[in-house]
């Protein structure tokens, strides 16, 4: 005797989280069977694997009734077919929304296309995540994508709307549309110590301060990009290495500073004009798409490394940071202040948080 | 034109896409009622449109207004071809159409396609004016309320019950007339929706008209059945018990919080009444007649079959004067009605005097076309035919009204097996009189006041035989205990209508009782019941040969007897495996199908004080001197006897041990071993007419003669109890379980089997069967394993035979938690808090202008209680009072104790659970110092509730969702609140379709989907009238095909139950006065929409 058809339905919909998250992780029914069986249910509570089966095929369908409706998580809200408590309503949001950060870290600066998806299979084989998973998340990806990318304010706040997510995961997801967005490389060998959270916060810190957002929440632009105007500037910072006069007096200031306060005071003395070179240039050269690719290879390569292989601390480097950036202001010839620190803070941030192995 | 509907539509959201290029759809709204149409302007290209029309007015006739439902279909406009239908929203206006329901209808409803399902909401307000007909010989029949619920719905009081009501109207189904062969699925589906809309809309009128003639205002237990006979037509049929009531007006006076909670209690089933004393006489089991009449002309004529006995037979001879007397005054209160049926289960106190045993009849009819829909003669004649022969089945079980009554029909083809069952019983005459009885109905727990007064009058009179007169005089002409009554033999001893082992009632030992109870309603509130219930189902299958019209006809009526036969011994041996002696609920239903017959009989199974204990089970083989098979019978007899001492401690059945002596029932008692020996044609005095029963063997001796009756020992063994934590029932309570928690979950199940082809015998397809239903079960116990402790209530199985070789099984039910550590707790929490109470049960009183409110009351209202709880757990007076006091030893305090517990009722609460452990002990401390106090814990279960509930105050209720929650429940209350409010009956009839059954995940898929659906637009329309739950749902029917080869499935499902308005106890007692103005406008979601 075969069941040819078996469905539970319940007045408040019965969701289950460990098959819930089954299904999230791309399981197919017989997988999940045999993973809850492995996880020792059959013997808390004395059933058959019959039962199992059933009771699995039961919340998959479910599951794929409500996946409609998490594609837009406002609707869930509204909808009328399930009735479900608010708390399990944003639990199934969260759930599904949440993403493995080795696969986003695969995904970052990469453009959110079919091509992107094809190559799905080899992202999932590199990380481990089944390829369902992945299509989920890039597809989740993909959503939050379209439906913030034409939208003004900050990102953040749009998604977090939208999706009804919880703020520091709809913050995750603002940093890949906004990598999506500018496409920066991340995919080079020597970027490869830096985890999605640390490209994250970047892409944090540069919404906060470099997009039109950061100034003013009308401001007509979409929040993805980074003004024209504003990289247009940057060009102006250039004038601290290129005038002689201004790279000395600046290293002067910061030498003065930092004297007897960090370890590395002597090797910071020799390469200071390099790296006050490539700190300004990083900043000079965004306004080509080219380069912009190259923002965080610039910064790794130029400053990172060189820094690292001679042992900076963290702490020196946040110190000597902090002086490069304050510096200016005592020059007399400079007079873009405000740009210099807006496009400081970042990078300063940027460093910080990528400084280690 | 005494009524003018208004509609207003105000907007829609998430419609689907109608328009592939721009994505989006060019929306507007047909508003149709009767013959007249509006429309609303387009409004273009949105998915979200704000229509927000001019209110649309149609003037009617109040009877169209009953008939007609409110049609609303969203379109997609087209410029260049036919408009496009969205979907389609029908409204019942009926609850609008009396004066205590709903004042308007607003909200958002699913939009529904039957091809498609739902496809967007829409947001519509819609209003009644009615003007004041006073045409008499109106055809219409505004006013009279209707209630799915099978008992005197909450908030109101029957003043009189006026007794049976039923319709039926007839039509041609639109699916089998000539013009479906040319329109689309969709236009036919429709057709047929509307089609049904209007006839049950037709019905309910009807029923209302008959109701305003008996003088009555509201129909109860009203259940509305479809008959899908196929080619010969469409019947839509509906039963129901007409009732005068009172609206409890003063729903404020409740309100301050001693007094509300115990209000509550006589509200939730739940409560059962402490024991009180037991005296008097006898009752009987099962009384079943299969009779098969064919079309007119063709008739076979089973002879009546009566269960565990014999004769059918003339009713016995009157036996006391007492009895005399009381079927006097019953008959003429009874006399004048055709039909003295009642479709309720659960009544006041003091309404069934005697229950006789269960009644069913059963006929064989051959389809023919319906030739003329205006004369429906011939379906209303063949359930006269039945009817009547429920009747006289009562009347031979000396009763004369018929209770828990119900009918059913199961078609396939063109043969029809008509079913009608219930439960012969004596009733209160004075309840069924006009006017003399005011404010004797209360509600149908009234168990406070009524119930207080009631039980302990008849303490006393239980004490002191003396004081019968007075009772006499007083109405109840034979003061039959509450806690016992009922189950007292209503026919004559010396001329049974069949042989049935009497004894003297257990619990008063003045009257008579049979050792085993069958009936089809719920469990008395006053019963006295030791230990818990559970659900017990006897399930077979019988083969068939195919065949046509009379010959298959004839066929299924030799095999019904056989059928009932068996279906009532699998319930006997259940039963007895599980150590109880009594059914309650019991509902048989035999299904037809092409090439076989099944039949589904499921019942609670409770331990009543008053019955007998029962005997065990004795299995017997047949070549007795076969040394191995001697060894393999001792072995099974073991597993048996085993198993029964395992469902006692399971269900906690310790009946208090009767010491022979002082029993001193003049008739002896025998000893459980020598009874089982005993076979029944020695002790009973057979009848003259056809007895398939058990004949010389005793029920309770299985003989082990061929394989089959080693199956069906085997059989008997498998049903494996529920996992620990589970309970199950298909009654409204579950005795023995009474603290219930408010969580809630009601669920519908359907599984559709394929058996396999090969071999098919009755043994294998009995086996399926009965896996088939217990890994449902199993199924159900490991979903719901999260609401551990908790209990299925209102388990209800459907089979249907869909096909050949499919079987379809259907179950609703609803999971409720309870609190098991306050369950530990019954017995303290109603000592300590019954001083306090004492105040407020008389205050109740003074609104129960009972008969009974004698002065002992008044000034003491406990004293009398206890001494009939005394009596209760004694058996015999005083003597036994004594030996009670006397012994305080451990042995008595399980014995005495497990009764108590049985029947207490303690709602409290979480707050209690850190205490529990502290308060097991001081409980332990009491119990011991207060040696015979026992009884005073269960006397005043009243109060419990309200202390529990006081406690509850901070259930979290899930309110911050945009969509407001509506709870469900096949219950007829809820669990911790309190309904305030009735607002109509929603009776909803949907057909979904799909010719793309594989995309949409196949059958599974299809039906999931579509019975999420019909939830959802149930929520939709209780929260558009203003309520928050369905009480008393029932999902009617599910008749799903498929045919997986063109990739098609159809379904059709029917449900209904009453819309209500319901406030968390804990809520009510933090409002102020007036509760009802504040729940009054919950949840109406379009509320930016005022006239």
């Amino acid at each position: 005797m075969t069941s040819d058809l078996d469905i539970f339905v319940g007045n408040t919909t019965l969701i289950d989280e460990e098959v819930y998250q089954l299904w999230l992780d791309g399981h197919s029914v017989a997988e999940a069977v045999a993973r809850r069986l492995r996880g020792g249910v059959l013997e808390r509570a004395g059933t058959s694997v019959a039962v199992l089966q059933s009771d699995t095929r039961d919340h998959y369908r479910t599951f794929q009734m409500l996946e409609r409706l998490l594609h837009a998580p406002p609707r869930l809200l509204q909808q009328l077919l399930f009735q479900i408590p608010p708390s399990r309503q944003a639990m199934l949001v969260q759930r599904y929304y949440a993403f493995e950060e080795s696969f986003a870290r695969e995904l970052l600066g990469k453009k959110l296309s079919k091509g992107t998806k094809k190559d799905l299979d080899e992202i999932s084989a590199r990380t481990g995540v089944s390829i369902k998973s992945c299509r989920r998340q890039f597809d989740n990806f993909k959503r939050v994508f379209k439906a913030v990318e034409e939208l003004r304010g900050p990102l953040a706040d749009n998604i977090q709307q939208l999706f009804l997510l919880p703020p520091p995961l709809a913050r995750d997801y603002a940093a890949v549309v906004f990598f999506a967005n500018s496409r920066f490389e991340t995919g080079k060998r020597r970027l490869q110590f830096l985890t999605f959270g640390d490209f994250a916060a970047c892409a944090q810190h540069m919404m906060l301060h470099w997009t039109q957002g950061a100034l003013a929440p009308e401001a007509a632009e979409p929040d993805g990009d980074v003004p024209k105007s504003f990289l247009q500037d940057l060009k102006e910072l250039k004038v601290l290495v290129a005038d002689k006069d201004l790279l000395d007096l600046h290293k002067s200031l910061v030498c003065t500073a930092l004297r007897g306060k960090i370890s590395v005071y002597n090797e910071m003395e020799a390469n200071f004009k390099p790296l006050s070179r490539a700190l300004v240039n990083v900043g000079g050269k965004l306004t080509h798409a080219r380069d912009v690719r190259d923002f965080f290879v610039d910064l790794v390569e130029k400053v990172i490394e060189p820094c690292r292989s001679d042992k900076w601390s963290p702490a020196d480097l946040r110190l000597f940071l902090g002086h490069y950036t304050a510096a200016p202001r005592a020059l007399p010839a400079f007079r873009h202040q405000a740009l210099w620190e807006r496009y400081m803070a970042v990078i300063t941030a940027c460093l910080l948080r990528m400084y280690h192995d | 034109m005494p009524g003018k509907l208004k509609v207003k539509i105000v907007a829609g959201r998430h419609l689907p896409v109608m328009d592939r290029a721009s994505d989006l759809t060019d929306a507007f709204v047909e508003v149709k009622f009767g013959n007249t149409t509006f429309k609303t302007d387009v409004y273009p290209k949105s998915l979200n449109p704000q229509w927000n029309s001019e209110w649309f007015k149609f003037e009617v006739d109040d009877e169209e207004l009953q008939d007609e439902p409110l049609q609303i279909t969203v379109l997609d406009h087209d410029t260049y071809s036919a408009n496009d239908a969205i979907g389609k929203v029908y409204i019942d206006i009926d609850p609008l159409l009396y004066s205590e329901a709903a004042t308007v209808i607003s909200g958002w409803f699913p939009i529904y396609d039957t091809i498609h399902g739902i496809r967007g909401e829409i947001n519509v307000v819609v209003k009644v004016d009615l003007f004041n007909d006073l045409n008499r010989f109106r055809q219409s029949s505004c006013g009279v309320k209707f209630f799915c619920t099978t008992s005197i719905p909450k908030c109101y009081r029957a003043v009189i019950i006026h007794g049976f009501v039923e319709e039926l109207v007839v039509n041609e189904d639109p699916e089998y007339q000539w013009i479906d062969r040319i329109r689309t699925p969709r236009a036919s589906n429709e057709a047929r929706q509307r089609l049904i809309s209007l006839m049950s809309g037709e019905l309910q009128r009807k029923i209302g008209l008959k109701v305003l003639e008996m003088r009555g205002n509201a129909v109860v237990g009203y259940l509305q059945c479809f008959d899908l006979e196929g080619e010969s037509g469409l019947v839509v049929r509906a039963i129901g018990t007409a009732c005068t009531l009172d609206k409890l007006s003063n729903t404020s006076a409740f309100l301050p919080a001693c007094n509300s909670p115990s209000k509550e209690m006589k509200e939730s089933p739940l409560v059962h009444p402490p024991s009180h004393g037991c005296r008097s006489t006898h009752n009987s089991p099962i009384h079943t007649a299969t009779g098969s009449r064919l079309t007119q002309n063709f008739s076979v004529s089973v002879p009546t079959l009566i269960y565990t006995g014999m004769g059918s037979g003339s009713a016995g001879k009157e036996g006391g004067p007492f009895k005399t007397l009381l079927r006097q005054q019953t008959q003429s209160a009874l006399e004048q009605r055709e039909f003295p049926f009642f479709t309720l289960t659960t009544f006041p106190p003091g309404f069934l005097v005697h229950v006789g045993g269960v009644v069913s009849a059963r006929s064989v009819k051959l389809l023919d076309r319906i030739h003329n829909p205006d004369e429906p003669e011939t379906r209303d004649a063949w359930w006269a035919e039945i009817r009547q022969e429920i009747k006289s089945h009562a009347k031979a079980l000396g009763c004369h009204a018929v209770v828990g009554y119900s009918e059913s029909t199961s078609i396939c083809e063109e043969v029809c097996i008509l079913s009608a069952s219930g439960t012969a019983a004596v009733l209160n005459p004075r309840f069924l009189q006009d006017g003399t009885m005011e404010g004797c109905l209360e509600q149908r727990l009234s168990w406070q006041p009524g119930f207080f007064s009631i039980g302990s009058e008849k303490g006393e009179v239980d004490f002191f035989p003396q004081s019968q007169d007075s009772s006499s005089l007083l109405g109840i002409e034979e003061a039959s205990p509450p806690g016992c009554g009922f189950c007292h033999i209503p026919y004559d001893e010396l001329n049974m209508p069949f042989p049935a082992h009497l004894t003297y009632c257990y619990n008063c030992r003045k009257q008579k009782v049979p050792d085993v109870l069958f009936t089809t309603i719920d469990l008395p509130v006053e019963a006295i019941v030791i230990g818990k219930g559970c659900l017990i189902q006897a399930r077979l299958c019988r083969l068939k040969k195919k065949a046509q019209a009379e010959a298959n006809a004839t066929s299924i009526s030799n095999l019904l007897p056989f059928m009932e036969y068996e279906v009532h011994t699998q319930l006997m041996n259940k039963l007895k495996l599980r150590g109880m002696n009594a059914l309650f609920g019991l509902r048989i239903q035999i299904t037809v199908g092409e090439n076989m017959l099944m039949g589904l009989a499921s019942a609670t199974g409770v331990y009543l004080a008053a019955l007998p204990t029962p005997g065990g089970i004795q299995i017997a083989g047949k070549t007795p001197n076969d040394g191995t098979y001697e060894q393999h019978i001792s072995h099974m007899q073991k597993k048996i006897n085993d198993t029964i001492a395992k469902n006692k401690e399971l269900y906690e059945i310790n009946p208090p041990e009767l010491p022979e002596e002082i029993i001193g029932s003049p008739i002896p008692e025998p000893r459980q071993r020598s009874r089982l020996l005993r076979s029944q044609s020695e002790s009973s005095d057979e009848v003259t007419e056809l007895d398939l029963s058990h004949g010389k063997k005793d029920a309770f001796v299985l003989e082990i003669d061929d394989t089959d009756a080693m199956e069906d020992v085997h059989s008997l063994l498998t049903d494996v109890p529920p996992p620990s934590g589970f309970y199950s029932c298909n009654t409204e309570i579950m005795p023995g379980i009474n603290n219930w928690t408010p969580e809630i979950q009601m669920f519908t199940a359907v599984r559709v089997s394929r058996l396999s082809n090969i071999n098919l015998t009755n043994q294998t397809l009995n086996k399926n069967f009965n896996d088939l239903c217990e890994n449902l079960l199993k199924s159900l116990y490991f979903k719901l394993r999260s609401m551990v402790p908790c209990c299925l209530c209102h388990v209800n199985f459907t089979v249907a035979l869909p096909e050949d070789e499919l079987v379809q099984i259907a179950v609703t039910a609803v999971a409720i938690t309870f609190d098991k550590n306050q369950a530990l707790q019954a017995n303290k929490a109603p000592t300590e808090k019954s001083q306090q109470r004492a105040s407020t049960d008389n205050e109740d009183q003074l609104q129960f202008p009972l008969e009974l409110c004698s002065d002992p009351l008044a000034s003491q209202p406990f004293p009398p209680a206890k001494e009939v709880l005394e009596g209760a757990s004694s058996h015999t007076g005083i003597p036994a009072a004594q030996r009670v006091m006397k012994s305080q030893s451990g042995s008595w305090f399980t014995a005495g104790t497990s009764p108590e517990i049985a029947t207490s009722i303690d709602y409290s609460s979480f707050a209690d659970r850190c205490n529990s452990w502290i308060e097991l002990i001081k409980l332990k401390a009491q119990t011991i110092r207060r040696g015979s106090i026992k009884t005073t814990a269960s006397l005043d279960k009243a109060s419990p509730l309200a202390e529990g509930y006081l406690r509850h105050r901070s259930v979290p209720s899930c309110t911050n969702s945009t969509v407001s929650v509506v709870k469900m429940t096949p219950l007829s209350f809820l669990p911790g609140a309190k309904i305030t409010k009735y607002l109509g009956i929603i009776n909803m009839f949907f057909i979904r379709e799909t010719t793309s059954l594989r995309e949409e995940g196949g059958v599974s898929g299809f039906l999931h989907a579509f019975i999420a659906e019909v939830f959802a637009m149930v929520r939709a329309h209780v929260a558009a009238l203003g309520g928050n739950a369905v009480v008393s749902y029932i999902m009617k029917q599910c008749v799903f095909m498929e045919n997986p080869n063109k990739n098609q499935a159809q379904c059709l499902i029917n449900v209904s139950g009453d819309a209500v308005i319901f406030v968390r106890e804990s809520e009510l007692e933090m409002l102020p006065v007036q509760p009802s103005t504040v729940v009054s406008q919950p949840t109406s979601s379009g509320g930016d929409v005022t006239t």
